[in-house]
């Protein structure tokens, strides 16, 4: 019932988010100079061809009214139609996005494989030198943000040790059996590891750019709570019942540990999400974040507000998973 | 034989961070003294025009690989320019990003922080669903839709800087002084008579100063990297001023032909990024009364 | 016959100043005997408790001594085969109930998970062996307990919980660690009678380190004081209150009220006889000094 409560409280608040996020970027790109309509036509173009088509793209008409048009749209599902590439938003976004969460999930999982690694880790050998190690390690890593790591990833990876590949999603000359974009997924359930491979050499890189910060974070903020929880009078007695200390950390520590790492997880990887702009121009990925940048290049105001809005969506969606997966592993809240 | 329970050694915790800190403060501070050198004495240092296109002499290597020409340290590019002088012009931009916007945006964004924290009422609700509706945006795509809006130039990435990244000073300074709005000593401010508006600026602000100091060093960091994103998405400066993050467009599309073009920038601007965050975390620290 | 329990000469000590918190303690306690460990805080009683079971905090060491549980010197095992031995031979009643308990796991699975992952007892078996000790430490509706999770429960409830789980594997050996001083008052006594009774029926060694001399002319037979890490008393309940030995016992006990007449002035431990018992320290610790 409280429970309810909070989701329908969350709900509410996401709404106004989305407006607000709906309403800014829809006032900011309408201020853009440069006239995408001018680009598409011929230069002998007449005056009333410029208007023909701006009536058709509802450039004519006020603010408040474009927004109400293209509002009242979204919430139908028709995002409109993107000038530059001449299809329907909708159907860009969608065949983009799974491009680009297959790129996040990874990145979230290298992150919570490697941060989890360095702070168990940390945890068993705290005291010593190989902690002050990680301990700098994860200073280096939290410092330096995702676009830098991929630009040193393709120096290291890409051009001294060439082992994997550094522009794209996907080799070009690759017949592709898939009928969804989610490439990955789908090589994986068609048993056709090959193009799984293929798939996981071009992630890599990007990848670990987004995760390494990330992986930093949580390594840090796990080895503190880890090593907070360690002093504490439950875990003492487990080890009087004859556990050594990998049970210790593993079994008894991290479940209690974790709590406060799974709540920061949710903050972060909205901001990883956010990097996958950059990095996907980077590494020349094909995803919705470099599509995003396109967009923007090429003044097309539709495609922009598409993009804006289910990247938000996406923030927001994230953020409601995270608090329910937290309800559901604090057996206090579950049982409040 | 006695036998010690089996386990680790324990350092002495506090003499061994203070020594960590002190070593990362001086490493740090030196190389950003070392940049900020760089860039005010740029026209006397640079050992080349760093505009100075030379196609006979493009892609030349650095000093270390024999065969190549004197005069060019760290090679050229593949218009001939010099790299390192290229660098050392660079670091102008980088920092006056990072001090202008870095300051900007800290100033800004403490400010709605501690007007959100410490009045609380509908100033805070108003300035926290802000904080929401930005936290919403990917920061990244939000810079490049302002500058295309703004058009090219320092002053339009400065101000881009200043509007996505105010709220990263707003978040934490507003959750601060709420905790110090909360303490008794702002209480007996408060009984005594002091107006509200005192009562921030002299009694919580310089509680919460040492979090600003901090957050300032590694919003300076961050104002270097978004200068470097935009000129890497080509939507930064005019194309001739040179800027590590423009150098960097330039050598990652050469990377296999020429890879110092891209490598020597890419280490000044991580050591830079690194050295503000870690100065940042390093004067933290300083002002940690449990340390000091 | 020598006892289940043999200390002999154990010192522990600080690792990074080598102050010593316990001085060459000796101690033996007969199988089935229930012993006092008395002592003021940081006297050193928990320590010797802590020591034999392992669970030493890190910043501290054994230095010297021999700790045999049966007939094996536990400082002398590999530190696997030590756990192993001390898990399947002792076990711990420890202070606070609250905190005793891990919030995330299930009562079930933490009394049981000796029996099965340490003593490979079956799990069928192990949790019929957890719903009997359960009913044998009078919850009601063992079952259920079973299956809910710490916060669900008491703090009474939760410390008889602890004392089945300490009794659940038949250890020769038990170590309550001030069972009572966490709870409240009227729980104590029922808590003081459960451990009794448990340790009655089960035939266990019980060492019981406390600061309460009330409890201990309770549920003792033998006991020993503590001060300073030094062994100052060991000998048996009846002759301790009769007439005991040494000055600091004597005056531990003036500073104890008397169930017998409550009303009575208490005399607090005068200042000649800390001088006195200071001096026998020093001495102690001089004579260990010079023996290394």
């Amino acid at each position: 019932m409280l429970l309810l409560r909070t989701i329908l409280a969350r709900l509410a608040t996401t709404a106004v988010t989305l407006f607000g996020v709906a309403v800014i970027v829809f006032v900011v790109i309408r201020v853009v100079p440069g006239n995408p309509i001018a680009m598409m036509l011929p230069p002998n173009a007449t005056a009333a061809d410029i208007d023909r088509l701006r009536a058709l793209y509802g450039f004519d008409k006020s603010i408040p009214q474009q927004f109400l048009i293209w509002g009242w749209g979204v919430l139908h599902g028709d995002f409109g139609t993107s000038i530059s590439l001449r299809q329907p938003v909708l159907g860009l976004v969608l065949g983009r996005l799974p491009a680009t969460l297959e790129l996040s999930v990874m990145a979230l999982v290298m992150a919570v494989l490697l941060g989890g690694v360095a702070a168990l880790t940390g945890t068993r050998k705290r005291g010593t030198r190989v902690e002050a190690g990680i301990d700098v390690a994860n200073g280096v890593a939290m410092s330096v943000p995702d676009f830098l790591w991929g630009l040193l990833l393709i120096i290291l990876f890409g051009v001294l040790v060439p082992v994997f590949q550094i522009s794209g999603r996907v080799t070009p000359d690759l017949k592709l059996p898939f009928t969804t974009q989610f490439y990955l997924v789908e090589s994986v359930l068609r048993l056709r590891f090959d193009l799984t491979a293929d798939l996981l050499s071009h992630m890599f890189m990007p990848a670990l750019a987004l995760a390494l910060p990330l992986a930093a974070i949580i390594g840090q903020l796990l080895k503190q709570s880890l090593k907070e929880t360690m002093h504490l009078d439950y875990v003492t007695l487990t080890r009087t019942k004859g556990y050594g200390e990998n049970h210790v950390i593993l079994r008894e520590a991290l479940p209690n540990a974790i709590l406060p790492t799974l709540t920061l997880i949710g903050v972060q990887f909205t901001f990883l999400i956010g990097g996958t702009v950059i990095v996907e121009r980077l590494f020349s990925y094909e995803g919705l974040g470099n599509m995003a940048i396109d967009a923007v290049i090429n003044r097309d105001l539709p495609l922009i507000q598409g993009i804006v809005i289910v990247f938000a969506l996406l923030f927001t969606a994230v953020n409601l998973v995270v608090d329910m997966t937290y309800a559901a592993l604090n057996p206090r809240l579950r049982h409040a | 034989m006695p036998r010690s329970i089996p386990g680790c050694v324990m350092l002495d915790g506090r003499a061994a961070i203070r020594r960590r800190l002190g070593l990362r403060l001086w490493l740090s501070g030196g190389w950003l003294a070392l940049v900020l050198l760089a860039a005010l004495l740029a026209p006397w240092i640079s050992p080349q025009d760093p505009l100075a296109q030379d196609l006979m002499s493009g892609r030349l290597p650095p000093f270390w690989v024999p065969q190549t020409e004197p005069g060019f340290w760290l090679g050229t590019d593949s218009l001939g320019r010099d790299v390192l002088s290229r660098i050392i012009w660079g670091a102008r931009v980088a920092l006056i990003v990072a001090f202008v916007a870095g300051t900007l945006t800290a100033t800004i964004g403490s400010a709605l922080g501690l007007i959100a924290g410490y009045f609380r009422g509908w100033a805070d609700r108003l300035i926290s669903r802000l904080v929401d509706i930005w936290m919403a945006f990917p920061p990244v795509l939000f810079a490049i839709l302002l500058i295309a809006v703004l058009g090219p130039g320092l002053m339009s990435i400065i101000i881009a800087i200043v509007v996505i990244d105010w709220t990263r000073f707003a978040r934490v300074i507003r959750a601060e002084a709420m905790n110090q709005g909360a303490m008794d000593y702002v209480a007996s401010a408060q009984v005594a008579g002091m107006p509200r508006g005192r009562i921030m600026l002299a009694e919580i602000l310089p509680n919460v100063l040492p979090t600003i100091v901090a957050l300032l060093s590694l919003e300076m960091g961050i104002s270097v990297i978004v200068e470097a994103i935009l000129s890497f998405v080509n939507l930064s400066i005019s194309t001739d001023q040179p800027t590590w993050g423009g150098m960097i467009a330039e050598g990652r599309i050469s990377v296999h032909q020429a890879w110092w073009v891209l490598v020597f920038p890419l280490i000044a601007l991580f050591l830079t990024v690194l050295s503000f965050s870690q100065f940042g975390e390093g004067l933290k620290d300083r002002f940690d009364p449990v340390l000091r | 016959m020598s006892g289940y329990l043999r200390i002999r000469n154990l010192s522990v000590a600080l690792r990074d100043s080598g102050a010593r918190l316990l001085r060459s303690v000796s101690l033996e306690v007969a199988a089935g005997e229930v012993r006092g460990l008395v002592g003021e805080s940081g006297a050193g009683k928990s320590m010797i408790g802590k020591a034999v079971l392992g669970i030493l905090p890190r910043s501290v060491e054994v230095v010297e001594g021999e700790i045999w549980l049966g007939d094996v010197d536990l400082l002398r095992l590999p530190p696997a085969e030590r756990r192993k031995r001390v898990g399947a031979n002792a076990a711990l009643i420890p202070q606070d109930p609250l905190t005793a308990l891990n919030p995330s796991r299930r009562i079930g699975g933490q009394v049981t998970d000796r029996l099965v992952d340490i003593l490979g007892w079956k799990r069928a078996k192990a949790e019929a062996r957890a719903l009997e000790l359960l009913a044998e430490v009078h919850i009601p509706d063992p079952a259920r307990v079973m299956r809910s999770y710490p916060h669900e429960l008491s703090g009474g409830m939760r410390q008889r919980i602890l004392i089945a789980s300490a009794f659940a594997a038949e250890p020769r050996l038990i170590i309550a660690d001030e069972p009572t001083t966490a709870l409240d008052v009227t729980v104590q006594k029922q808590i003081l009678r459960l451990i009794a009774a448990m340790q009655a029926r089960h035939g266990t060694t019980l060492l019981f380190v406390t600061h309460d001399l009330g409890v201990v002319s309770k549920v003792c037979q033998s006991l020993s004081v503590l001060y300073a890490g030094l062994m100052v008393e060991d000998t048996t309940v009846a002759d301790f209150f009769r007439a005991p030995a040494h000055p600091y016992s004597a005056a531990l006990l003036a500073a104890t009220p008397k169930y017998t007449d409550p009303w009575a002035s208490l005399m607090p431990v005068s200042e000649a006889v800390i001088d006195a018992v200071r001096a026998e320290v020093d001495a102690a610790e001089t004579e260990w000094r010079d023996a290394r």
